[in-house]
């Protein structure tokens, strides 16, 4: 059987599958379905300095071949979240990813100080591109210039690796991922989701209290494979590729566009074994599909042969 | 929890709009009343809760209204089909001991108190059911309270059937004392029950998406400060916690 084993930046998966930030809490409403020790990772919800209250509701909306969420990164603060929810996640032999976040850089930076001397935490995703936030979030972002001082200062707070978690919602999403390399990111993830709305036709109003929300699911999966395959051929760090992935053979596409490692998002909601039921079948796709290690996929897409 | 392909036994039209569907399944054994189960209709992405109405030995009963694409394609599914089950979910209503139990449902509201009738019974609690609906048309199961021997008081707002009004209208007009309610139903019916009742819960409905508790998509303010999730620490809360 292939080896699924995967050496990034800070992080020693067992296999290239992480649930993504926001779409798996702190791990223990799914530890009790299944072990999750199986995961090769787990990108926990965004921590903020401070309690975050997050959006008015409704938070939700079914799209096609997806959803809309709103959430607006409610959250205990990151001191709670070392007090509460750490001590559990110690428990798992899996790698945990703080995703970071908050309004102004300085935000960021406390988070990671605070975080620093967390054994469980292995690596940083700094959060710059929350569609749902007034402050911070996207607005750091979309701009390649803010990005790269964002990722500059969190990278002389870190003793961690720290990837950079980018918006699509830009016009030129290369150009951001070499500002924020040249700014000295350990790695990238992309995609966050996309901005996106829903009208209700009984009210004629956005079926949202934000609003708008931020587009996930299947439905934005080409859009994450575009910017992998683009991305990935224009830097020289590690990609977690993420968006819309729901089985084996999706994650083998996000591999073959670029990506080494991937994030399960809002599939769990759907199908909450999705990331066991991955990890299971991905030896026997990568089989299927004539390759005799993980790392023969990655990049093929543009790859010479 | 358990997720698993179960298997349609029956599933017909029992009101406007409304339908019964009984399903095979082995979450009936981990399962309690006020719960609900996630299903997984095809075709749509996010699962719909929907409300346990029965709990038998092997057999779940949910009762649900057709008010979109998704429920309209859950009423076409026939007898023999399988669907894709999640559950069972959340918090339910507890049995406690009671001499007396007011159940309050109104419209759709009205399947997760069957299964708390039924358990009240078993107890000899005495049940007073009182249930809301638009019209006559919109009436069902005041049948199957009564053969479970609870006093049943009907509602409907045109008047079309029992007394014109809310529950509250028909409340009044027995002169019934809501001491110890279980209630679930529209907003304003459950801001009523919250405002008047002594003791008991209330059982809400929100927009999810993951059910288990970790999106955080479907929170409710509480009246002590704070949020609960509706899906996990709900959808049944304590009556006055919860800001309505």
């Amino acid at each position: 059987m292939i080896d699924l084993h995967v050496e990034l930046p800070g992080l020693s998966l067992k296999n290239p599958i992480i649930p993504a930030s926001g779409c798996f809490g702190f791990g223990k409403e799914y530890a009790a379905l299944y072990d999750l020790s199986l995961l090769g990772g787990l990108a926990i919800k965004s921590a903020t300095p401070q309690y975050r209250a997050g959006n008015p509701t409704p938070r939700i909306a079914e799209t096609p071949s997806g959803m809309l969420n709103a959430i607006g990164l409610q959250n205990k603060g990151v001191d709670s979240i070392i007090e509460n929810e750490l001590p559990f996640l110690a428990n798992y032999d899996t790698e945990i990813i703080a995703n970071v976040a908050g309004a102004c850089e300085e935000d960021y930076v406390e988070v990671i100080q605070k975080l620093n001397d967390q054994p469980v935490i292995k690596a940083y995703e700094l959060n710059i591109s929350c569609p749902n936030v007034k402050h911070g979030g996207i607005g750091l972002g979309t701009d390649p210039v803010l990005a790269a001082h964002v990722t500059k200062l969190c990278k002389e707070a870190a003793t961690k690796p720290v990837y950079v978690k980018l918006s699509p919602n830009v016009t030129n999403i290369v150009e951001i991922a070499k500002a924020v390399e040249e700014a000295g990111a350990d790695g990238l993830v992309l995609i966050n989701t996309l901005l996106g709305m829903r009208i209700d036709l009984k009210t004629g109003k956005p079926l949202l209290a934000n609003k708008t929300g931020g587009l996930s699911g299947p439905a934005i999966k080409p859009v994450a494979i575009r910017m992998v395959y683009q991305v990935a051929q224009a830097v020289n760090i590690p990609i977690i590729g993420v968006g819309g992935i729901t089985c084996a053979e999706d994650v083998l596409e996000f591999l073959n566009a670029g990506a080494s490692a991937v994030e399960v998002g809002a599939q769990n909601f759907v199908d909450p074994y999705v990331c066991k039921t991955i990890i299971e079948e991905l030896p026997s796709v990568l089989e299927r599909y004539g390759y005799r290690s993980l790392q023969e996929a990655v990049g093929r897409s543009f790859k010479d042969e | 929890m358990i997720q698993e392909q179960a298997k349609i036994l029956s599933n017909q039209k029992i009101a406007d709009q409304v339908y019964k569907m009984e399903i095979e399944t082995t979450l009936s054994s981990q399962s309690a009343p006020g719960q609900f189960v996630e299903i997984q209709v095809p075709g749509y992405y996010l699962r719909r809760p929907i409300s346990i109405c029965e709990i038998q030995e092997g057999i779940l009963t949910i009762i649900y209204k057709v008010l979109g694409d998704g429920t309209k394609v859950m009423s076409k599914m026939k007898a023999g089909e399988t669907i894709d089950l999640f559950g069972p979910c959340g918090t339910g209503f507890p049995i406690e001991n009671r001499d007396t139990v007011l159940l309050a449902g109104g419209g759709v509201g009205v399947p997760p108190l069957y299964e708390c009738a039924k358990q009240y019974r078993n107890k000899n609690t005495n049940v007073q059911v009182v249930l809301g609906f638009n019209s006559k048309k919109d009436v069902f199961y005041v049948d199957e309270f009564e053969q479970l021997g609870c006093s049943v008081y009907v509602s409907t707002m045109d008047g079309s059937y029992g007394v014109k009004g809310t529950i509250m209208d028909a409340l009044k007009e027995h002169a019934i004392e809501p001491d110890f309610v279980l209630a679930c139903g529209p907003l304003p019916m459950l801001k009523a029950i919250d405002a008047s009742a002594k003791e008991g819960y209330v059982s809400l409905e929100a927009r999810m998406a993951c059910g288990i508790g970790a999106c955080m998509g479907c929170v409710v303010e509480l009246v002590e400060g704070g949020v609960a999730r509706v899906c996990k620490d709900g959808p049944v809360f304590l009556i006055g916690k919860v800001k309505l």
